[in-house]
């Protein structure tokens, strides 16, 4: 046996686990999923003295679409949300694709991954990407977190030790938005090196009226670019304006350098990435009007 | 710490009492001596341990011996059918080398399994993919693609041909 010694509790809801959490505090980490706890636990990365188990609680179970919100329940495992995704939303899907490998996706969840904060993780950024939000619980209240107030540090969230993330929200893309979603790792499957996800959409005269530009793998969290964005919306996306946006946003970054791949490496790969991506994305887009 | 669970496994129903700290694969390996199910890594990269989960593939070294309670679990022990020496994935790894030392296989053929299911006619690019999550470090993968590849023609082949007038 690998992980140190903890106390297991299966909680029956989230208003049961909520209150375990309260009662635990610190000493408790949720197990959801556990593709990345477990792992923690086995390297003793991680050494809860209590585990609560959130797999019985049906009611954080379930994925729903009500007009341009989707809203992921704390048990939708990722390979749910690729399912879903297949006929609803090309983005997620080849997001999905790239995170881990099936066995994992079939257990991993997608709150489970969005609140481990990972910052070369896939998930994190689309979170930003697609202005949403997490539904964090706690004995007495609930409070929506937006995605931009969400990831403070590597592994690191503004959740509360005594909260529970029940559910994650995304705002879908506007009718007729084009997307991009690029990465590059060492194998299919692997953490990402550097990655970008991008969503725009054209007014009637075919100018840029919504533009969202994220990146992982370029630091502590994952990034939105403000510069990336601002170079765009409003203008005409002529491929030297994609180019310069682009450029801006990369400029804007600052990785860090470790084994796998430098700094200068991961701000030059992240330039190439959101070029390709925005261009990807203003191929898909169709003109309002 | 001691949890009961009850599970069924190869579509045998199991009753233990169990360590909360054991993985589902210490468990099928210790308490139910199914040792076809091997342990590589045990933090989920190596795919060694992959079995079947209500039957979609997971890693047996991420998931809490405690959490497979009612669940239904299929080991590499489960996928030959009954009265048949091997199941058709098993059988186009033995005709195309599809292994070496084998410590890999088992999780590649839960794996496969799965994926075949999904995708009856892979693609050479589909296979690899789904293979970046099985760690392999004597064949170089090529005989494993080419075993899945025809495993998948086996079990196409196997299916019931339409009727010829």
């Amino acid at each position: 046996m690998k992980p140190a010694p903890f106390e297991y509790v299966a909680a029956s809801s989230a208003a049961d686990a909520v209150e375990k959490l309260r009662r635990y505090g610190d000493e408790a980490k949720v197990l959801a999923g556990g593709q990345s706890l477990i792992p923690m636990l086995a390297l003793r990365l991680a050494r809860p003295s209590v585990l609560v188990d959130i797999n019985g609680c049906t009611d954080l179970d379930g994925l729903t679409e009500s007009g341009s919100t989707l809203t992921v329940g704390a048990l939708v495992r990722q390979r749910g949300l690729e399912r879903w995704a297949r006929t609803r939303s090309p983005l997620f899907a080849e997001a999905l694709g790239w995170v881990a490998h099936a066995p994992i996706r079939n257990r991993g969840t997608v709150v489970g991954s969005l609140v481990h904060a990972d910052p070369a993780s896939e998930l994190p950024a689309l979170l930003l990407c697609l202005d949403g939000a997490l539904s964090a619980r706690r004995k007495g209240g609930e409070r929506v977190i937006p995605a931009d107030k969400v990831y403070l540090a590597p592994l690191t969230t503004s959740l509360e030790s005594d909260e529970l993330a029940t559910a994650a929200r995304f705002t879908l893309p506007p009718d007729g938005a084009g997307w991009g979603f690029a990465e590059v790792a060492r194998r299919h499957g692997d953490f990402a090196l550097v990655g970008c996800a991008a969503v725009l959409a054209l007014d009637g005269s075919g100018a840029v009226s919504h533009a969202r530009l994220a990146f992982f793998g370029v630091g502590g969290t994952p990034v939105r670019s403000a510069p990336g964005e601002a170079a765009l919306t409003g203008q005409q996306p002529t491929p030297a304006r994609l180019a310069e946006a682009a450029k801006a946003a990369a400029a804007a970054l600052s990785p860090d350098g470790d084994l796998h791949a430098s700094a200068g490496y991961r701000k030059t790969v992240a330039g190439t990435l959101a070029e390709r991506v925005l261009t990807a994305a203003l191929g898909r887009c169709r003109r309002a009007g | 710490m001691k949890r009961a669970v009850r599970v069924t496994v190869n579509g045998k129903d199991y009753e233990r009492a169990v360590d909360v700290r054991s993985t589902l694969a210490d468990f099928l390996r210790e308490d139910l001596d199914l040792t076809g199910t091997h342990v590589g890594c045990e933090h989920g990269v190596c795919g060694a341990c992959t079995v079947l989960l209500d039957g979609e593939p997971i890693r047996a070294c991420l998931m809490l011996a405690a959490q497979a309670d009612g669940h239904e679990v299929t080991t590499i022990e489960g996928v030959a059918p009954f009265g048949e020496a091997l199941h058709p994935i098993q059988e186009a790894f033995w005709a195309k080398h599809g292994l070496q030392c084998g410590y890999c296989t088992p999780g590649i053929i839960m794996s496969a399994c799965a994926f075949l299911k999904e995708h009856p006619t892979p693609t050479e690019g589909e296979i690899r993919e789904m293979l970046a999550g099985h760690l392999c470090r004597c064949t170089g993968y090529h005989f494993i693609v080419e075993a899945i590849a025809e495993a998948a023609r086996a079990l196409a082949g196997s299916r019931p041909a339409p009727t010829v007038e």
